[in-house]
């Protein structure tokens, strides 16, 4: 069985302002922002989730750490069932549920030290004692490649790379299962970037710990993940395991995502699959494929509700023509 | 073919509280019409404050402490600020970073274009008007009609930075500086971008210098490179070259330390951080972080050494033998 498992997750947000132009009878507009995501995380694996702006992929992830509540759908992280939480058993649910923000800044309160951010979590949910807790927060900073002595800087006085360990280490006080990583190394200049990617890969080996993997960039992804989801507006569009997916990208949304990826080489010329316009607004959705306005393989088929089919064993592609 | 802009042996620095930032140390390199040239390194190479420089934008405490700079015959740093007024933004151009917070937010995107092409092409208000939705229908904005009535807010990202392009190009210059333009941009909207560069970069016949951090955007859109690491010049190549043989160790060392969609490699991140440049001593910036260091690179500072096809390389470890085929 898997270890994590999220079925049929909707994330529906109210669109504010909407409502004395629309009419009274109709239902209030809502943002489709997740709209039936299903997924399921092996232990000790990582799960790569990718797509543009907009596809709803940081929603997925706020959902699944239960910092949204989901509109409809399960959320499973190993025994517990987190949609159904609410209260004292969700919050301490949490301590097996962690998460890696994008900004390393803007996730560290400036007010806070490093010792008492990294602390924080385990004031919250453990019963260790003052000296134990420094102890720990020694234990998990040198296990994030920190030397003890930034314990009592703030994070304006860290670089870029320090302050992205520190939130990895205040997500790992708590020994948590499940790190969901959203964008981590997005922020970081590229000789960080390689180092905080491999640095997640050790951990995640050697904690035994099970990743979800949010990003835009591909070429981490691909080195990170073992399996992998495409999103566009809300959807999952195609779904395999890193190799297959990279080798034999079937639906047009991920073969034009992964032409566009500039490869630093310059006799590699990537076959040229553009789509037309960019994302629409999730707003103006329709029924039928999400992609059918841009997609340059669309026909009047499309219009017609796509049901994702299994193409190979674990590849999954939501596209009439697969 | 004679250089368009020729900077030479450039330095800027900054004095700050605690002593003499040296952010852009004796760089060498030229642009040639038509051609791109890209200028890539880590945050903290000098690759912003290079194209700060070439407008002579360098504001206190920054300064232009030496160096030449030339463009289209005229020495830039000895010109008064009146006649370069001329030629900054008609010229040469700019294509920042970030294309939301270039524009005015209170004003239509085309009001933008169009006070540009009245103020550097001294158009009227109606034929200036026409031109800017024709540099609107240009960087392949739909419906530019529309687009031009509207405000900064209401575009996407990727439809602001058409615009900074739109803007750039409005004034026919024959030099482009695009600092960063898709960091920021969804990848298949960046790559449209990069894509719309090399076009306009062919039509008119400037030349664009190209500033990113993505060793991918290199090899995909510039004909030569210019590595750039702690403010001084690493390495200068033909882009065939420089992805086929990098020379400098900084580049070797950049080329492995990216995960890349196209081969499995084993990821190794580039030794130590970007020293700081506050009072920095003669030598080599990267011999801290260089696994090929000798001790002449902490006493002196590696002289530009010529190669076949204009390559250009600056490290005591790289053999004379190594460089000259």
């Amino acid at each position: 069985m898997s270890f994590v498992s999220v079925r049929g997750l909707d994330k529906h947000f109210p669109v504010r302002g909407a409502g004395w132009l629309s009419r009274r009878n109709r239902p209030a507009p809502v943002v489709r922002a997740v709209d039936g995501i299903s997924f399921d995380i092996d232990r000790g694996r990582t799960l790569g989730l990718v797509g543009e702006s907009g596809c709803g992929k940081s929603t997925v992830a706020r959902c699944v750490t239960r910092l949204l509540a989901p509109s409809a759908g399960t959320i499973r992280i190993g025994d517990k069932q987190l949609d159904r939480l609410e209260g004292e058993p969700l919050r301490a649910a949490r301590r097996d549920v962690q998460m890696v923000f994008q900004d390393p800044l803007a996730a560290l309160n400036p007010r806070m030290s490093v010792e008492r951010a990294v602390s924080e979590p385990l004031r919250l949910h453990t019963t260790l004692s003052p000296a134990e807790q420094r102890e720990r927060v020694r234990e998990i900073l040198t296990e994030v490649g920190l030397r003890t002595d930034v314990m009592g800087r703030y994070p304006h006085e860290l670089s870029g790379g320090q302050r992205q360990r520190v939130n990895i280490a205040r997500a790992l006080a708590c020994a948590p299962s499940f790190v969901v990583l959203d964008e981590p190394t997005s922020a970081l200049d590229v000789s960080l970037r390689a180092r905080v990617i491999l640095m997640l890969e050790e951990l995640r080996e050697r904690l035994g710990l099970t990743y979800l993997f949010i990003s835009h960039d591909l070429a981490t992804v691909k080195y990170l993940a073992q399996r992998v989801v495409v999103m566009y507006l809300g959807t999952v569009v195609e779904e395999a395991d890193t190799d297959e997916l990279f080798a034999h990208p079937r639906h047009p949304y991920t073969r034009a995502l992964l032409a566009a990826v500039p490869v630093p080489d310059p006799k590699v010329r990537g076959e040229p699959f553009v789509l037309s316009g960019e994302i629409p607004s999730p707003l103006e959705r329709h029924e039928g494929c999400p992609l059918r306005s841009r997609c340059p393989m669309a026909s009047a088929i499309c219009a017609q509700p796509v049901v994702p089919r299994e193409v190979s064993p674990g590849h999954v592609v939501a596209c009439h023509f697969a | 073919m004679s250089a368009l802009l020729e900077v030479e042996d450039l330095s800027v620095e900054f004095a700050t509280d605690d002593g003499m930032v040296s952010a852009v140390d004796g760089v060498t390199l030229s642009a040639k019409a038509g051609e791109i040239l890209g200028i890539v390194g880590e945050s903290g190479s000098g690759k912003s404050v290079l194209i700060s420089a070439i407008l002579r934008l360098v504001r206190p405490p920054g300064r232009i402490v030496s160096g030449r700079l030339r463009f289209e015959g005229n020495d830039l740093l000895a010109l008064p600020e009146a006649e370069l007024e001329a030629i900054r933004g008609a010229r040469i151009a700019l294509v920042p970073q970030t294309p939301r917070t270039s524009l005015n937010p209170l004003m239509t995107v085309g009001r933008q274009v169009e006070r540009l092409l009245r103020l550097h092409r001294g158009m009227d208000k109606r034929a200036a008007r026409e031109a800017a939705i024709a540099m609107l229908e240009r960087v392949r904005i739909p419906d530019p009609k529309r687009r031009a009535g509207q405000y900064a807010h209401e575009l996407s990202g990727g439809m602001c930075q058409r615009v900074m392009i739109a803007m750039a190009l409005a004034t026919e210059p024959r030099l482009l500086l695009a600092d960063e333009p898709t960091t920021g941009l969804d990848v298949s909207i960046g790559a449209r971008i990069l894509e719309l560069l090399r076009q306009l970069g062919e039509e008119s016949g400037a030349a664009i210098i190209l500033v990113t951090h993505d060793l991918g955007v290199v090899a995909q859109t510039c004909h030569r490179v210019a590595v750039m690491h702690a403010g001084q010049l690493s390495e200068l190549a033909g882009v065939d070259e420089l992805f086929e043989r990098p020379l400098h160790p900084y580049t070797r060392a950049l080329v492995r330390s990216i995960p890349r969609i196209d081969q499995q490699i084993a990821l190794q991140p580039i030794a130590g951080a970007v020293p700081s440049l506050v009072n920095v001593r003669s030598g080599c910036r990267y011999v801290r972080r260089c696994p090929d260091a000798l001790a002449a690179c902490r006493r002196q500072r590696p002289p530009l050494i010529a190669a076949a096809n204009g390559r250009r390389v600056a490290c005591h470890a790289v053999e004379q033998s190594n460089v000259v085929r």
